[in-house]
Protein backbone atom coordinates (compact mmCIF):
# COMPACT_ATOMS: atom_id res chain seq x y z
CA UNK A 1 0.00 0.00 0.00
CA UNK A 2 1.16 3.23 -0.73
CA UNK A 3 1.43 6.40 1.46
CA UNK A 4 -1.77 7.65 -0.93
CA UNK A 5 -3.77 5.13 -0.51
CA UNK A 6 -3.55 4.74 3.53
CA UNK A 7 -6.69 4.99 4.96
CA UNK A 8 -8.77 3.23 7.63
CA UNK A 9 -9.86 -0.25 6.75
CA UNK A 10 -13.00 0.58 6.83
CA UNK A 11 -12.80 3.76 4.84
CA UNK A 12 -13.69 6.36 7.70
CA UNK A 13 -11.35 8.80 8.96
CA UNK A 14 -9.48 7.58 12.44
CA UNK A 15 -9.41 9.91 15.28
CA UNK A 16 -5.88 10.68 15.87
CA UNK A 17 -5.17 12.66 19.36
CA UNK A 18 -1.48 14.13 19.61
CA UNK A 19 -0.86 14.32 23.56
CA UNK A 20 2.19 16.80 24.43
CA UNK A 21 3.09 16.41 27.55
CA UNK A 22 6.77 18.19 27.63
CA UNK A 23 8.21 22.15 27.03
CA UNK A 24 9.51 23.27 23.85
CA UNK A 25 12.34 23.20 24.98
CA UNK A 26 15.31 21.36 26.82
CA UNK A 27 14.38 18.39 24.88
CA UNK A 28 13.39 17.42 21.27
CA UNK A 29 10.10 15.89 22.12
CA UNK A 30 8.17 18.76 21.43
CA UNK A 31 9.10 19.43 17.67
CA UNK A 32 9.45 16.11 16.41
CA UNK A 33 5.85 15.68 17.91
CA UNK A 34 5.00 18.98 15.65
CA UNK A 35 7.24 16.94 12.47
CA UNK A 36 4.62 14.33 13.05
CA UNK A 37 1.41 16.19 13.31
CA UNK A 38 2.39 18.32 10.13
CA UNK A 39 2.68 14.30 7.95
CA UNK A 40 -0.16 13.27 9.78
CA UNK A 41 -2.22 16.63 8.53
CA UNK A 42 -1.45 15.16 4.60
CA UNK A 43 -3.16 11.41 5.57
CA UNK A 44 -6.54 12.94 5.87
CA UNK A 45 -7.62 11.76 9.45
CA UNK A 46 -9.48 13.37 11.96
CA UNK A 47 -6.30 15.15 13.66
CA UNK A 48 -6.67 16.67 17.34
CA UNK A 49 -3.89 18.18 20.07
CA UNK A 50 -3.59 18.05 23.79
CA UNK A 51 -1.53 19.82 25.77
CA UNK A 52 -1.13 18.59 29.65
CA UNK A 53 1.72 18.71 32.18
CA UNK A 54 4.70 21.02 30.84
CA UNK A 55 3.08 20.83 27.41
CA UNK A 56 1.35 23.20 27.70
CA UNK A 57 4.10 25.55 27.82
CA UNK A 58 4.31 24.83 23.68
CA UNK A 59 1.93 27.17 23.45
CA UNK A 60 2.76 30.21 25.13
CA UNK A 61 2.77 33.38 23.90
CA UNK A 62 6.08 35.16 23.53
CA UNK A 63 8.72 32.76 22.97
CA UNK A 64 12.44 33.20 22.25
CA UNK A 65 15.17 31.07 21.65
CA UNK A 66 18.36 33.09 21.10
CA UNK A 67 20.21 32.37 23.67
CA UNK A 68 20.24 28.96 23.72
CA UNK A 69 20.66 28.98 19.77
CA UNK A 70 17.72 26.78 19.64
CA UNK A 71 14.92 26.90 16.28
CA UNK A 72 12.02 28.98 17.58
CA UNK A 73 8.97 26.91 15.82
CA UNK A 74 6.36 27.96 17.72
CA UNK A 75 4.91 29.83 15.22
CA UNK A 76 4.36 26.37 13.56
CA UNK A 77 1.11 25.62 15.90
CA UNK A 78 -0.65 29.28 14.21
CA UNK A 79 0.04 27.57 10.69
CA UNK A 80 -2.05 24.26 11.45
CA UNK A 81 -4.87 25.74 11.02
CA UNK A 82 -3.91 25.93 7.08
CA UNK A 83 -3.79 21.90 7.42
CA UNK A 84 -6.94 21.14 9.25
CA UNK A 85 -5.90 20.76 12.43
CA UNK A 86 -8.22 23.00 14.48
CA UNK A 87 -8.57 21.54 17.64
CA UNK A 88 -6.12 22.40 20.63
CA UNK A 89 -7.36 20.91 23.99
CA UNK A 90 -4.91 22.50 26.63
CA UNK A 91 -6.00 20.98 30.28
CA UNK A 92 -7.20 24.14 33.13
CA UNK A 93 -5.42 22.31 35.23
CA UNK A 94 -1.99 22.33 34.16
CA UNK A 95 -2.11 25.80 32.90
CA UNK A 96 -3.40 27.02 36.82
CA UNK A 97 -0.11 24.38 38.42
CA UNK A 98 2.26 26.76 36.48
CA UNK A 99 0.54 29.85 37.15
CA UNK A 100 -0.36 30.14 33.57
CA UNK A 101 -3.94 31.44 32.30
CA UNK A 102 -5.59 31.50 28.71
CA UNK A 103 -3.85 35.09 28.58
CA UNK A 104 -0.45 33.60 28.46
CA UNK A 105 -1.25 31.67 25.26
CA UNK A 106 -0.18 32.43 21.49
CA UNK A 107 -3.40 33.16 19.70
CA UNK A 108 -4.31 30.24 17.57
CA UNK A 109 -7.01 30.86 15.03
CA UNK A 110 -9.00 29.11 12.10
CA UNK A 111 -10.97 29.25 9.15
CA UNK A 112 -14.32 27.45 9.56
CA UNK A 113 -15.25 26.14 5.92
CA UNK A 114 -18.10 25.08 7.35
CA UNK A 115 -18.88 28.62 8.47
CA UNK A 116 -18.25 31.12 5.86
CA UNK A 117 -14.68 30.41 6.25
CA UNK A 118 -15.14 32.47 10.30
CA UNK A 119 -11.93 32.92 12.03
CA UNK A 120 -12.38 31.06 15.11
CA UNK A 121 -10.09 30.33 17.91
CA UNK A 122 -8.71 26.45 18.05
CA UNK A 123 -7.60 26.50 21.54
CA UNK A 124 -10.13 24.94 24.09
CA UNK A 125 -9.51 25.12 27.62
CA UNK A 126 -11.22 21.81 29.10
CA UNK A 127 -11.01 20.68 32.91
CA UNK A 128 -8.63 17.21 33.40
CA UNK A 129 -12.14 15.00 33.60
CA UNK A 130 -13.06 16.72 30.18
CA UNK A 131 -9.37 15.40 28.65
CA UNK A 132 -10.04 11.94 30.22
CA UNK A 133 -13.27 11.78 27.98
CA UNK A 134 -11.42 13.26 24.59
CA UNK A 135 -8.22 10.70 25.07
CA UNK A 136 -11.45 7.74 25.66
CA UNK A 137 -13.02 8.86 22.22
CA UNK A 138 -9.76 8.33 20.30
CA UNK A 139 -8.65 5.32 18.12
CA UNK A 140 -4.92 6.41 18.06
CA UNK A 141 -3.10 8.47 20.61
CA UNK A 142 0.79 9.58 20.27
CA UNK A 143 2.20 10.94 23.29
CA UNK A 144 5.05 12.84 23.20
CA UNK B 1 -4.53 -8.79 16.69
CA UNK B 2 -2.58 -6.13 14.63
CA UNK B 3 -0.24 -4.12 16.12
CA UNK B 4 1.55 -1.61 16.33
CA UNK B 5 4.90 -0.57 18.01
CA UNK B 6 6.35 2.78 18.68
CA UNK B 7 10.33 2.91 20.36
CA UNK B 8 10.65 6.27 21.03
CA UNK B 9 13.78 5.72 22.77
CA UNK B 10 17.74 4.69 22.38
CA UNK B 11 19.10 1.29 23.73
CA UNK B 12 20.41 1.05 27.42
CA UNK B 13 19.71 4.19 29.05
CA UNK B 14 15.78 3.59 28.65
CA UNK B 15 14.04 0.51 29.01
CA UNK B 16 11.30 1.40 26.50
CA UNK B 17 13.22 -0.52 23.84
CA UNK B 18 13.58 -3.91 25.93
CA UNK B 19 10.03 -3.14 26.75
CA UNK B 20 9.24 -3.24 23.52
CA UNK B 21 11.29 -6.25 22.41
CA UNK B 22 9.20 -8.38 25.15
CA UNK B 23 6.21 -6.92 24.34
CA UNK B 24 6.42 -7.18 20.19
CA UNK B 25 7.79 -11.31 21.03
CA UNK B 26 5.16 -12.33 23.69
CA UNK B 27 2.62 -10.69 21.34
CA UNK B 28 4.04 -12.79 18.14
CA UNK B 29 4.33 -16.05 20.29
CA UNK B 30 0.42 -15.57 20.69
CA UNK B 31 -0.01 -15.65 17.30
CA UNK B 32 -0.56 -11.82 16.84
CA UNK B 33 0.14 -9.52 14.07
CA UNK B 34 3.24 -6.79 14.12
CA UNK B 35 2.10 -4.44 11.36
CA UNK B 36 5.24 -2.49 11.91
CA UNK B 37 7.88 -1.43 14.38
CA UNK B 38 8.38 2.11 14.57
CA UNK B 39 11.59 3.76 15.88
CA UNK B 40 11.07 7.34 16.56
CA UNK B 41 13.67 10.50 18.45
CA UNK B 42 16.42 8.17 20.29
CA UNK B 43 14.71 5.46 19.25
CA UNK B 44 16.50 5.86 16.27
CA UNK B 45 19.82 4.45 17.62
CA UNK B 46 17.79 1.31 18.13
CA UNK B 47 19.09 0.80 14.45
CA UNK B 48 22.63 1.26 14.18
CA UNK B 49 24.99 -2.43 13.75
CA UNK B 50 28.04 -0.38 15.69
CA UNK B 51 27.43 -0.74 18.91
CA UNK B 52 29.36 -3.49 20.79
CA UNK B 53 28.15 -3.94 24.36
CA UNK B 54 29.75 -6.06 26.54
CA UNK B 55 29.47 -10.08 26.04
CA UNK B 56 27.67 -10.75 29.88
CA UNK B 57 24.71 -8.08 28.43
CA UNK B 58 21.66 -7.93 26.28
CA UNK B 59 22.57 -6.80 22.23
CA UNK B 60 19.60 -5.09 21.73
CA UNK B 61 19.93 -4.13 18.22
CA UNK B 62 20.95 -8.07 17.82
CA UNK B 63 17.56 -8.60 19.45
CA UNK B 64 15.42 -6.70 17.05
CA UNK B 65 17.74 -7.96 13.97
CA UNK B 66 17.10 -11.44 14.97
CA UNK B 67 13.17 -10.96 15.60
CA UNK B 68 13.09 -9.40 12.41
CA UNK B 69 14.41 -12.35 10.53
CA UNK B 70 12.28 -14.79 12.46
CA UNK B 71 9.46 -13.30 12.01
CA UNK B 72 9.70 -11.38 8.90
CA UNK B 73 9.38 -7.90 10.91
CA UNK B 74 9.03 -4.22 9.47
CA UNK B 75 11.33 -2.80 11.49
CA UNK B 76 11.27 1.24 10.17
CA UNK B 77 13.89 3.75 11.07
CA UNK B 78 12.24 7.32 11.05
CA UNK B 79 14.15 9.37 8.33
CA UNK B 80 14.22 12.71 9.94
CA UNK B 81 15.73 11.83 13.24
CA UNK B 82 17.54 9.36 12.22
CA UNK B 83 19.52 11.89 10.29
CA UNK B 84 20.13 14.44 13.09
CA UNK B 85 21.02 11.65 15.56
CA UNK B 86 23.59 10.05 12.42
CA UNK B 87 21.68 6.70 11.50
CA UNK B 88 22.34 6.21 7.58
CA UNK B 89 21.86 3.50 5.17
CA UNK B 90 23.85 2.81 1.94
CA UNK B 91 21.83 5.21 -0.30
CA UNK B 92 21.59 7.87 2.62
CA UNK B 93 25.03 8.11 3.01
CA UNK B 94 25.33 8.46 -0.56
CA UNK B 95 22.94 10.93 -0.88
CA UNK B 96 24.50 12.76 1.70
CA UNK B 97 28.17 12.80 1.05
CA UNK B 98 28.81 10.38 4.21
CA UNK B 99 31.65 7.87 3.95
CA UNK B 100 30.36 5.19 6.19
CA UNK B 101 26.41 3.64 6.79
CA UNK B 102 25.32 2.30 9.81
CA UNK B 103 22.06 0.63 9.09
CA UNK B 104 21.56 -2.61 11.23
CA UNK B 105 20.12 -5.57 8.92
CA UNK B 106 16.43 -6.28 9.12
CA UNK B 107 16.05 -1.85 9.66
CA UNK B 108 15.16 0.20 7.02
CA UNK B 109 14.90 4.26 6.82
CA UNK B 110 11.67 5.47 5.71
CA UNK B 111 9.76 8.44 6.00
CA UNK B 112 6.82 9.24 9.09
CA UNK B 113 4.38 8.67 7.18
CA UNK B 114 4.99 4.74 7.78
CA UNK B 115 4.31 5.68 11.41
CA UNK B 116 0.96 7.37 10.74
CA UNK B 117 0.25 4.46 8.47
CA UNK B 118 0.91 1.77 11.10
CA UNK B 119 -1.99 4.00 13.24
CA UNK B 120 -4.27 3.79 10.78
CA UNK B 121 -3.51 0.36 9.72
CA UNK B 122 -3.20 -1.45 13.29
CA UNK B 123 -6.15 -2.46 15.89
CA UNK B 124 -3.79 -1.05 18.25
CA UNK B 125 -1.07 0.79 18.52
CA UNK B 126 1.61 0.84 21.39
CA UNK B 127 4.07 2.89 22.23
CA UNK B 128 7.44 2.82 24.47
CA UNK B 129 8.93 5.25 25.79
CA UNK B 130 9.06 7.95 28.37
Amino acid sequence: MTMDEAGAPNGEAKKFLYVNRKAPYGTIYALESLEVVLIGAAFEQDVELAFIDDGVYQIVKGQETDGIGAKNFSATYKALGDYEVTKFYVEAESLAERGLTADNLMEIMYEDEDDDWAEKPSIKIVNRAEMAEIMSAQDVILSF
Amino acid sequence: MKFGIVVNEGPYTHEASDSAYQFTKAALEKGHEIFRVFFYHDGVNNGTRLTVPPQDERNIQKNWTDLAETHNLDLVVCIAAAQRRGILDENEAKRQGKDANNIAPGFRISGLGQLIEAGIEADRLVSFGD
